[in-house]
């Protein structure tokens, strides 16, 4: 308990990254994987914010930060739209089920 | 230890605590919805670095955008009627050890590093103008390019969920 530092940031998003790795390798059902990758997104943004807040003193981290954003948007809606139709194909979304790429 | 430390380490609780909520719990919908206390700590967490703009964004983005396309996922791939709505788990144990073990050497040398930190906080009342000025200026490509990936997803999201 200190006065808070850019170590402190690094911290939790270093915790935040293993939960969402975690997620990612341990679960079985697509969604939850998704889920997974959203918090090492998350992560990802945390660090590039606080070097730039803490480091750099500049808006550039920022503004990458923007385009993860932007980039996790696009993945979550094509992401979704495959789940959908791998469920519509197998009636299940658990991946270690799902073994072809055609019906 | 000053009140923006205070507001910190709530922030902080919140992030990680609903963290391991999404990733430890068995029900699908109570992951997606803790998901969304992460996504609030994140954007507390922004705040406190400054960067009022991405704290929105994310509110409108995470929050009210991708949450609730997951929400829409878990509900149009699992019968709802049927109460148990759970995620199966699969080899917790030897994953678990290795995520440990990786989340200890990150930490090890996150707090072994000597991080270059300069004094004082940058002076700006706001960011948004700034990220506005540098994405049509240095970032110019790389806004343009991500326009068009953000057509390409809607057509290519919209084509595949269509009924055949």
């Amino acid at each position: 308990m200190m006065h808070v530092t850019l170590t402190h940031y690094l911290v939790i998003s270093a915790i935040l990254f293993s939960l969402g790795l975690l997620a990612l390798v341990t679960r079985r059902n697509a969604i939850m994987m998704l889920m997974g990758i959203e918090l090492i997104l998350n992560a990802a943004n945390v660090n590039f914010l606080a070097f730039s807040r803490y480091s750099a003193l500049d808006i550039h981290g920022h503004v990458v930060a923007v385009f993860v954003i932007l980039l996790a948007a696009a993945e979550a809606a094509v992401a979704l739209a495959i789940v959908l139709n791998i469920y519509r194909t197998f009636s299940t979304v658990n991946v270690d089920q799902i073994n072809q790429l055609k019906e | 230890m000053e009140l923006t430390d205070i507001i910190f380490y709530i922030f902080a609780l919140v992030t990680i605590g609903s963290a391991m909520i999404v990733v430890f719990s068995r029900n699908l919908v109570y992951s997606a919805f803790s998901l969304m206390f992460t996504f609030l700590g994140v954007a507390g967490l922004y705040v406190l670095l400054l960067a009022d703009f991405l704290a929105v964004t994310q509110l409108m983005i995470y929050v009210g955008g991708i949450l609730v396309l997951m929400i829409f996922g878990v509900m149009l791939t699992h019968r709802v009627v049927n109460v148990e709505i759970s995620s199966g788990a699969m080899r917790v144990i030897p994953a678990t050890i290795v995520v440990g073990v990786f989340l200890g050497t990150l930490l090890l040398v996150l707090t072994r590093t000597k991080w270059m930190v300069m004094e004082g906080s940058p002076d700006v009342i706001g960011t948004t103008s700034m990220i506005g000025t540098a994405l049509v200026t240095d970032y110019l490509l790389p806004f343009e390019v991500s326009g068009v990936v953000l057509l390409v997803a809607i057509v290519a999201a919209a084509f595949m969920a269509r009924k055949r």
